[in-house]
């Protein structure tokens, strides 16, 4: 049981990642992007490429990190990924979201972010294979923090915990002391007046993709990490994401730290009392709680 | 020559059955505007439903209730509505994604509980022990698939004139006005709640028809039978036939499986032996892009859905078309 709690804690680090930037763009963009998850896709891959590039460039970069299966060439590849992915978010909101967004409904946007998945899934799958690739095929050894009762914690888990603890903190002091930080909760709470103040609402839509491509690129770096690389990452990922952006409630970005964070201790502690097939059910389960019990999420205000 | 025309059967009777859930999917998005991402879901439990109803007894799970065939069939789309009625109960109140976000997530609970509950539905062996309708009567062979042909096509042909009755009756008029207002609808005193509920539970019964029909051909079900994929086949056709027209439905129903089976064919004929392995991921980029091109091209589909003016208040110009509200 306690080591489903640490382990929920650590995948609703990664989860939390991916929700801030989702729940950014629903709330700005006011669609549901069921290709958001691709983008944590895009950032293991493309760690996963630079990390090869790098190691092969400078061949000191391949030694590890103090006990981390991390090594040096693949820190500075997550850099490039954040790059690339934020990148692809944009390029991905030029090329469709903002033509269909110029044209269609807030429904269209919905159905074109079901095929730019299908797409994104599918090409990474033509160019990396379908099957399950490592950052590190080394085996790193949990450090046992308590026998009774068993807990095991690699390594690696402490880190991605703590980078990501970072990261969000690092988000709430840009959100609330940067000017930056507040023409963008302007522009989520109310574009039009925003936009009155001299707020650029074009630039604040491409600041939120790339912030929302960046912050899942390393959210698909440390699943990666603590988990595999597979082109069905985003297929796995998407519900579980969206799951937490409910539950924090659509446009709070602490709800959707929070709601990462349950919807992970939650998946691994339904764990203890369902049979393991059925994990792929519990982020739906969640989602109908929530709807049942405040619609809204808990932080969310209520919108039509 | 027989073998083209068993084969040309064959292919009409699945794109048929497909045709009819593009149709129940068409009430839903194309007269309501509900988005429903979880179509699978109500595919699915419309066949498992059929099945497990119709089926003759088995050990190893749930079934044999041996339940005379219409009945069976009726059970099944009975089965969907249901599911439709518990996720519109809890969902169409709210902003409109959360219904895309709950039923696309109904359908990937729905196959995770198919795959696990053996007991239930076989899991992922599939669910055995149905026997088709009749077929005593009219053998294995190809008077059997042209039989069931033409009973799929009887039930498409009924569908197809129910809901244009439907949505030229002044209950497909109100579905047009809550889809493009709201709050013009409720200030005349209507409850788009309820309109909402009882459009999405109808289209999600005639999608589980179709789900009952699909199991009956093939007489066997299994989670491989309900992937995600299902659904953005059946999306695609409605957006390239034309949303908010049947008849758009219908040829877009055709068009993209002649157009699916013909590219898998394609590709199994004609791709290197080491690219096989990826024709399914060629496939499903085919899929994405032609919905991407679509809703960027000519998002009113090939045949666009055509404004009706139910009763014109005031003589107009002749052979206009009005707005909608």
């Amino acid at each position: 049981m306690i080591q489903n709690l640490a382990d929920g804690i650590l995948v609703g680090s990664v989860l939390s990642l991916g929700a801030i930037g989702l729940t950014l763009v629903m709330h700005m963009l006011r669609f549901a992007n069921f290709s958001h998850a691709e983008l944590l896709s895009i950032g293991a891959y493309a760690a996963l490429v630079f990390d090869a590039v790098f190691a092969a460039i400078l061949p000191p970069l391949a030694a590890k990190i103090g006990p981390l299966s991390m090594t040096w060439a693949l820190a500075l590849a997550l850099l490039a990924a954040i790059a690339i992915t934020g990148a692809s978010a944009l390029l991905i909101d030029r090329l469709v979201f903002r033509r269909v967004r110029s044209k269609g409904s807030e429904l269209s946007m919905v159905f074109a972010s079901f095929g730019v998945a299908m797409i994104v899934r599918n090409v990474t799958g033509l160019l990396f294979g379908l099957g399950t690739q490592l950052y590190s095929r080394d085996i790193v050894f949990a450090v046992v923090v308590s026998r009774d009762p068993l807990l095991l914690i690699k390594p690696d888990q402490v880190f991605v915990l703590a980078a990501a603890l970072l990261v969000m903190v690092a988000l709430h002091l840009v959100l609330t002391r940067t000017t930056l930080g507040f023409a963008l909760r302007a522009v989520a709470e109310n574009p039009t007046l925003a936009q009155v103040n001299g707020v650029n609402l074009g630039r604040m839509i491409a600041l939120v993709w790339v912030l929302g491509g960046g912050l899942a690129a390393i959210a698909g770096v440390f699943y990666g990490l603590t988990n595999q690389i597979s082109p069905m990452i985003g297929r796995d990922l998407v519900l579980p994401v969206f799951a937490a952006t409910i539950v924090g409630g659509i446009g709070s970005v602490y709800g959707a730290v929070l709601g990462g964070f349950i919807v992970g201790v939650a998946a691994n502690v339904a764990l203890a009392v369902l049979p393991s097939g059925y994990s792929p059910s519990v982020p739906f389960l969640i989602i109908l709680a929530v709807l049942l019990v405040r619609p809204n999420g808990l932080f969310g205000e209520a919108r039509a | 020559m027989i073998g083209f025309i068993s084969y040309a059967v064959f292919f009409s009777t699945v794109a048929s059955i497909l045709a009819i859930a593009v149709l129940g999917l068409n009430l839903q998005w194309g007269f309501t505007g509900l988005f429903n991402g979880g179509v699978v879901a109500f595919f699915g439990a419309g066949a498992y439903g059929t099945l497990i109803l119709g089926g003759t007894p088995q050990a190893d799970h749930l079934g044999g209730f041996g339940l005379i065939y219409p009945l069976a069939l009726a059970g099944g789309a009975a089965v969907a509505g249901l599911l439709a009625w518990v996720v519109g109960i809890l969902t169409l109140r709210l902003r409109q994604d959360y219904l895309a976000i709950a039923t696309f997530g109904i359908a990937v609970t729905f196959e995770n509980v198919m795959r696990n509950a053996e007991a239930l539905s076989g899991g992922a062996k599939g669910f055995r022990g149905f026997e088709r309708p009749l077929r005593d009567l009219f053998g294995d062979g190809f008077g059997y698939n042209l039989a069931f042909f033409c009973f799929v096509l009887a039930l498409l042909v009924g569908v197809f004139l129910f809901l244009e009755r439907l949505v030229r009756s002044p209950f497909g008029r109100l579905l047009r006005a809550i889809r493009e207002d709201e709050d013009a609808a409720r200030s005349l005193g209507k409850s788009p709640a309820r309109v909402r509920l009882v459009s999405f539970v109808t289209g999600s019964v005639i999608i589980g028809l179709a789900g009952g029909l699909y199991a009956t051909f093939y007489a066997f079900i299994s989670p491989q039978d309900v992937l995600p994929t299902l659904t953005f086949q059946i999306w695609a056709m409605l957006i390239v036939g034309g949303a908010g027209n049947n008849r758009g439905a219908v040829f877009g129903a055709f068009l993209i499986w002649g157009g699916w089976t013909s590219s898998g064919w394609a590709l199994s004929r004609f791709a290197p032996v080491e690219a096989q392995l990826y024709t399914g991921s060629i496939q499903y980029i085919l899929i994405g892009s032609i919905i991407v091109t679509m809703l960027l091209w000519r998002p009113q589909g090939l045949l666009p859905e055509r404004l009706v003016i139910s009763q014109a208040g005031q003589p107009r110009k002749p052979r206009t078309t009005g707005s909608m509200t």
